[in-house]
């Protein structure tokens, strides 16, 4: 379902140097499966997710999702990919301050396919337990429940791949679990492949498989 | 969810220096509202007044005072000519026109008296296809009702005067002296939005048989002139059991329907509706009457004499105001362009949320051009509102300066430019931020700390 190949990504410094983020000679997930990338902060974990939705272009090297070369799409055309494909949950939550839970999920489907589907909104913000907060705004809602609504906005265009961004970094010891919790049981649920990336062990080692980032390079793969 | 929705709501977010903006423009819509309403409404009040009349007769001098002075009872009465001018003119093109005299130099509470002949109300129409009407209860003075009057509706309004009331004329202005006969309110005029509205119709008769009383008093040669009828002269010479008995009853068998014939008086103008459809007669009377140098009087066009008025002096003012206020429209809009220029630093990050999400740069770009678009039309929608009040608040001013009625309620067509001229406004100021917005780099602004 999503296969890198020979992926690297560098950034030209200001004294000219190339510094070079990423390395992956290879990285392949299955439809539905589910895989933890682990590493320390600064590694690249983040720029990895960024590259594979596109969100960055590599330097070198081959994305394909669902068999979907993303190096030979336009940028307009793999900003359409990443709307009806691609769920993304921020470590920061990122929801726009303005809108309501339920419209912070409907925006998500504004750019999909899933044109704006009321009803469905309702249903994944129920699903992350917020059906009786749906026109909170962020700032009324905990951190934890941010980042449910973060969780079902990036369920909301029924994605092929869900990226994870250290999704409980920002949440108390209390709801980490739940996110992670909810994050794998809808993804189950959806069929939908799971990348999450975080450098927390107690998180890591609740997945089947597990890859570490290190030194640039995805170092070992265990299961 | 529309771009129109999240454009909103980003406003919402930014309410205070929303809200701010929006009033600049605000108020400088408003400005270009009130010269529109105001100039519109003026213009198509004097024109259409100018074009209930195709000619005034009047002496010679200044057309447009003329104009002025007989039409729209502004300014101080032009100088008077003899009757049998107006005779003259009267027999050589009676089958051709209608003309009614207007004798003008008395006032009541700052209004025009006006005396003239019963004709004015039965035969002229006020607007094309529109005749004056009367208020319920009232109706035209009659040719024999010499101390009779028909007043205007704002008259009627300011006044207080209702039919069966009485009134005495003051000669000259306000400060003159008080005429010895009251005149009794016979009808009081429907509103018809024309000068007429603001003036006090007295039978002609009556007029001269006030002034002609006059002239055997001591106050005769106090009079300002212009003073309509000569009343002197009228008084000396009118012959005998004339029909301007001083009781104001006409003498028997004296009731007539044409005023009498007497080459003694004066009248001040002489109101002409062409009865004639033919068009190069129309055009040829008032060049004949102009070329005869027996007649000590001039043929206006009112038409013609206003429209030069306003594509003269007050059209060019008008432009003058309207550049202006543009100028503030156009100040407004770059207030909306700093406005969310400045706050452009603070969105990248939402808008690199947005491009996560899938939006494509240019739906970004959009977005932001609706943001400016909204706040230009929310700006515009209040500056219409507030340009029809402030239009309200000189409508008293106005009416008391030209008599011309303006309502807060009136639009003007020339209105409905400001929707796309706001539009085409705010695309120009918003595309700067909106270009901002398209080249965001996503994953550099998603790693800044929000």
């Amino acid at each position: 379902m999503l296969q890198l190949k020979d992926v690297k990504k560098s950034f030209i410094q200001p004294d000219s140097s190339e510094l070079r983020i990423l390395d992956i000679p290879e990285f392949e997930v299955a439809a539905g499966e589910q895989v933890v990338v682990v590493g320390r902060s600064g590694c690249g974990k983040t720029t990895l997710l960024h590259v594979i939705a596109g969100i960055s272009r590599p330097t070198s090297g081959r994305v394909r999702i669902d068999g979907w070369d993303m190096a030979l799409l336009e940028e307009a055309e793999v900003d359409r990919f990443r709307a009806e494909r691609i769920g993304y949950v921020f470590q920061t939550f990122n929801l726009l301050p303005a809108f309501s839970a339920l419209e912070n999920v409907l925006l998500g489907m504004t750019f999909g396919k899933a044109r704006a589907e009321r009803d469905r909104a309702r249903q994944l913000l129920h699903r992350v337990g917020l059906g009786h907060r749906l026109t909170h705004k962020p700032m009324q809602l905990s951190v934890g429940e941010q980042q449910r609504v973060a969780v079902a906005r990036a369920l909301a265009n029924r994605p092929q791949l869900l990226l994870a961004d250290e999704p409980t970094a920002n949440v108390d010891i209390g709801n980490q679990q739940t996110i992670i919790d909810l994050l794998r049981e809808a993804c189950q649920e959806e069929k939908v492949a799971l990348v999450l990336v975080t450098h927390a062990p107690e998180v890591a080692e609740q997945f089947e498989r597990i890859e570490y980032l290190e030194n640039i390079n995805l170092a070992w793969t265990a299961r | 969810m529309s771009l129109w929705k999240i454009a909103w709501r980003s406003i919402q977010q930014r309410s205070l220096a929303s809200a701010l903006t929006a009033l600049s423009m605000a108020l400088g819509v408003g400005l270009v509202v009130a010269v529109l309403v105001i100039h519109g409404v003026l213009g198509q009040s004097f024109r259409r007044s100018a074009q209930g009349y195709d000619l005034i007769l009047g002496a010679k001098g200044s057309r447009l005072e003329l104009v002025l002075s007989t039409v729209f009872h502004l300014y101080r009465p032009t100088a008077n000519i003899p009757a049998k001018d107006y005779y003259t003119v009267l027999s050589r093109y009676e089958a051709e026109m209608l003309a009614i005299p207007v004798c003008m130099g008395d006032t009541f509470k700052q209004h025009r008296v006006i005396g003239t002949t019963p004709d004015m109300f039965d035969e002229l129409e006020y607007r094309d296809g529109k005749k004056y009407e009367f208020q319920e209860g009232g109706r035209n003075f009659t040719w024999d009702g010499h101390f009779e009057a028909v007043i205007g509706a704002t008259v009627a309004r300011r006044t207080g005067l209702k039919v069966g009331g009485t009134f005495p004329p003051v000669h000259g202005d306000t400060l003159g002296h008080r005429d010895q006969r009251d005149f009794t309110v016979v009808g009081i005029l429907k509103p018809t939005g024309t000068p007429n509205d603001r003036a006090i119709f007295v039978n002609v008769e009556g007029f001269y048989d006030l002034h002609k009383k006059e002239a055997g008093d001591s106050h005769a040669g106090s009079h300002e002139k212009p003073e309509g009828p000569s009343a002197t002269a009228t008084a000396e010479k009118a012959p005998p059991g004339s029909a301007g008995s001083r009781d104001g009853a006409p003498p028997a068998g004296a009731s007539s329907r044409k005023p009498r014939f007497d080459e003694s008086r004066e009248v001040t103008a002489v109101l002409v509706v062409f009865r004639t459809p033919n068009m190069p007669r129309r055009v040829a009377i008032p060049k004949e009457i102009n070329r005869d140098r027996e007649l000590q009087l001039q043929a206006v066009a009112p038409a013609e004499e206003v429209t030069k008025l306003f594509e003269g002096i007050i059209g060019n003012v008008q432009w003058i105001l309207l550049f202006l206020a543009i100028l503030i429209v156009i100040v407004a809009g770059i207030g909306i362009l700093v406005s969310i220029y400045n706050s452009m630093s603070d969105r990248r990050h939402e808008i690199a949320i947005m491009r996560a999400l899938g939006a494509r740069r240019v739906t970004v770009m959009m977005t932001v051009l609706c943001e400016s678009i909204l706040l230009a039309l929310g700006g515009g929608a209040i500056g219409v509102l507030l340009g029809h009040g402030l239009t309200g608040l000189l409508a008293p001013i106005i009416d008391k300066q030209t008599g011309v009625v303006v309502s807060p309620l009136q639009f003007q067509t020339s209105e409905l430019v400001l929707i796309p001229g706001l539009i085409l406004l705010a695309t120009v100021v918003g595309y700067l931020p909106a270009v901002v917005a398209y080249r965001t780099d996503v994953a550099q602004s998603l790693i800044a700390s929000p």
